[in-house]
């Protein structure tokens, strides 16, 4: 009896055994993604990475959105963190420094090995591998970037007797022409403003256009020192404030972020500067038709860059940087960059893609799609030091308080520098 | 052993937090003492918080606890569709903060939100509510009343509704007012109640600030900022811990001296039958 039985366990541990070893693990890649403009994104991410599953088998792939940006980080950083890591992650392409003062990334110099691949690190556009590269080595690649860019009703501007076909292309001829627009409605109050631009949530980003403009940059590139106080960007502060306070042709206070886009198309506002990440929103959703410019000039074009990169963290394994990098790269082909821009808006962040027959088309039936591409040759970096969060805020704060009318911008601006510098001195 | 996991650990481990410096990988964290309270002395955004959330408790604490008392002793009595009533005055309970913070954006967004289209049935311009510091307080204050008093309410109607008749058919015989029938009687007896929801309604003037995340990030220039929305600013944005364990430190401070006020204050007015 005791040996039958002791055969029965042994061929049952044996056969579990044999069911139970598989002949090699997938390797797991878990991803965080934000989604900062509007659309139906999510399914498009998770189709992509189900045709990377297909075409890679043993490589199993998990998009997790974790919101915007903000949310993006702090999930990543908590995850790497505590126990469930991930090996990659689409984040702010400014959140390096604070990246690696965490010691939580490594740069694709470490990982790519082959002369193709050296070779791909230098396909993207150089305006947006700025942010991503940190003495000399790159530690972010290009995914959805975008600038800013001017949408115009097209319909406002023939009913105010304007050429729908011709934006304002410098700082005066926006003033006159926003003038021109703002419609009243028969007790005075304005139905219809010339002009919005954003001053909630990215107010930064919206400011560094105006300093770009004027012919400043807001900070230098080892990420230790801020210009906030300079003469040319107090003027580009007070130019927007004019805007509102002084010309009456934007409402005074600040204007939120979320609505804008709404507010636009709904016709309450006749031009409006947000980022190209909403157009396709904006097309399918606006009942008029509208035109896309780059921004005006003061003393040349200019727009901050802005959008995420896909960065590696260190904590993998050699097997999950192959596998890392072999879903950026697919991510990354000039067809997928494509597919990813005609879906949302966002720049392709390599010429070739334009390349592309498809997008080839797609441009020349939407002219507004290469807007922000043709833009690129006047982008510069977003702002991004160390102790970015604070920098920023002081820089958020300056410019809302001027907005509201609370500071001047030289006093808001020269406040907000001190504090920067006090911030910034350890890292010089 | 939840008490101590939940409670008491995490308040020590904020306290031990607050007295090192924050560390990163390049200058791992060391013993500070005081010196991130000291800090707090220079400054002036933990101060402007501060001073946010005296107003906003002042704004929607006896606000709301004078609604839910109304709106109860209203829906208490005999009303045509009085269930309908009710449940329309706790609907609000039930949203989830983000959700009616989303709703709300909208009510507030200039021109195109319900605010300005009804005030523009009358003639009044659109005007910035979010984004006027003056105004925007004010707006979350309206907001978060709306919110709470539904909640207070159910309490005060359990509490009536345990009042015995008999109080109110003596008092129409002595022939006494309403309002001297409701001073004299009712509101005392409903002591308990209130107490509760004050202390109810502290916590919450602290703890509220879900709204903040989409109607105004704390802004224009700190305007809106709240005390807690502050901490998850320095904790998660600035990545900061040693001084948002600071920061965290003086919450539970302050919520601890109010507890304590108001239980004794109001210890010795309240009846308990």
């Amino acid at each position: 009896m005791k040996a039958f039985l002791s055969l029965v366990f042994s061929t049952l541990f044996a056969a579990l055994l044999a069911a139970a070893s598989p002949a090699r693990a997938d390797t797991e890649l878990t991803f965080f993604y934000p989604i900062a403009v509007g659309g139906p994104l999510t399914k498009v991410i998770d189709g992509l990475a189900a045709q990377f599953e297909k075409e890679n088998p043993g490589v199993k792939v998990h998009p997790i959105y974790a919101g915007n940006y903000d949310d993006a980080r702090i999930k990543a950083l908590a995850a790497l963190k505590g126990g469930q890591p991930a090996q990659l992650s689409v984040l702010f392409s400014i959140d390096i420094y604070e990246l690696l003062e965490q010691d939580v990334i490594v740069p694709f110099d470490d990982i790519v090995t082959s002369a193709e691949d050296k070779a791909w690190l230098k396909s993207f556009y150089p305006a947006l591998m700025a942010n991503g590269i940190y003495k000399g080595k790159v530690y972010g690649i290009p995914f959805q970037r975008s600038t800013i860019v001017m949408y115009w009703n097209k319909d406002a501007f023939k009913e105010a007797g304007l050429d729908p076909e011709k934006a304002p292309a410098t700082w005066n001829e926006m003033t006159q022409m926003a003038a021109k627009l703002v419609k009243k409605d028969a007790s005075g109050n304005v139905a219809r403003w010339g002009v919005m631009v954003p001053s909630t949530g990215y107010a930064y980003w919206m400011f560094q256009a105006f300093a770009r403009e004027n012919g400043q940059d807001l900070m230098n590139k080892d990420g230790n020192r801020t210009n906030y106080a300079h003469p040319d960007v107090i003027a580009a502060l007070q130019y927007w404030r004019d805007l509102g306070a002084k010309h009456k042709v934007m409402p005074e206070g600040t204007v939120e972020w979320g609505t804008l886009r709404q507010a636009f198309t709904e016709g309450k506002t006749a031009m409006m500067w947000h980022t190209t990440g909403n157009l396709t929103a904006v097309k399918d959703t606006a009942k008029f038709p509208f035109g896309v410019a780059m921004l005006p000039a003061s003393k040349q074009r200019g727009s901050p860059t802005g959008g995420g990169n896909f960065y590696v963290f260190k904590k993998t394994s050699p097997e999950e940087r192959k596998a890392a990098l072999a879903f950026i790269k697919f991510m990354t082909t000039p067809e997928r960059t494509a597919e990813w821009s005609m879906a949302t808006g966002y720049v392709a962040t390599r010429p070739d893609a334009y390349e592309t027959a498809k997008l080839k088309e797609y441009v020349s039936g939407f002219p507004a799609a290469a807007v922000a591409r043709d833009q690129f040759k006047f982008a510069t970096a977003e702002l991004s030091t160390f102790q970015t969060g604070r920098v920023r805020k002081l820089l958020d704060d300056a410019i809302q308080a001027s907005l509201t009318g609370g500071k001047a911008p030289a006093e808001a601006l020269k406040g907000a520098q001190a504090e920067a510098d006090k911030l910034l001195r350890p890292y010089r | 052993m939840l008490l101590v996991g939940f409670t008491h650990y995490p308040a020590a481990a904020t306290l031990i937090d607050s007295l090192f410096s924050t560390g990163t990988a390049v200058r791992p964290s060391r013993f500070v003492g005081l010196a991130n309270y000291a800090a707090l002395g220079d400054d002036p955004i933990f101060w402007q918080v501060l001073g946010n959330n005296f107003w906003f408790a002042l704004g929607t604490i006896p606000t709301s606890i004078a609604l839910a008392m109304l709106m109860a002793l209203w829906v208490n009595d005999r009303l045509p569709a009085r269930a309908l009533v009710r449940m329309a005055y706790f609907t609000p309970t039930i949203l989830p903060m983000i959700a009616v913070a989303n709703i709300w954006l909208f009510f507030f967004t200039p021109q195109i939100g319900l605010l300005d289209q009804l005030g523009g049935l009358f003639g009044a311009g659109g005007h910035n509510w979010l984004g006027e510091p003056q105004t925007v307080m004010g707006c979350l204050v309206a907001m978060t009343i709306w919110k709470e008093a539904g909640f207070f309410m159910i309490f005060y109607l359990a509490a009536l509704q345990s009042l015995p008749p008999e109080l109110e058919e003596a008092a129409k015989i002595e022939g006494a007012s309403r309002w001297y029938f409701f001073w004299r009687v009712t509101f005392p007896l409903l002591m308990p109640t209130t107490l509760f929801v004050l202390v109810n309604a502290t916590i919450n003037s602290f703890k509220l600030v879900d709204h903040l995340f989409i109607l105004t990030k704390g802004g224009p220039d700190n305007a809106s900022n709240l005390l807690l929305y502050y901490i998850y600013q320095v904790a998660f944005s600035f990545f900061d811990t040693g001084y948002a364990a600071t920061l965290t430190v003086i919450l539970l401070l302050l919520l601890a001296t109010l507890a304590l006020v108001q239980f004794q204050l109001i210890e010795r007015r309240v009846h308990y039958r």
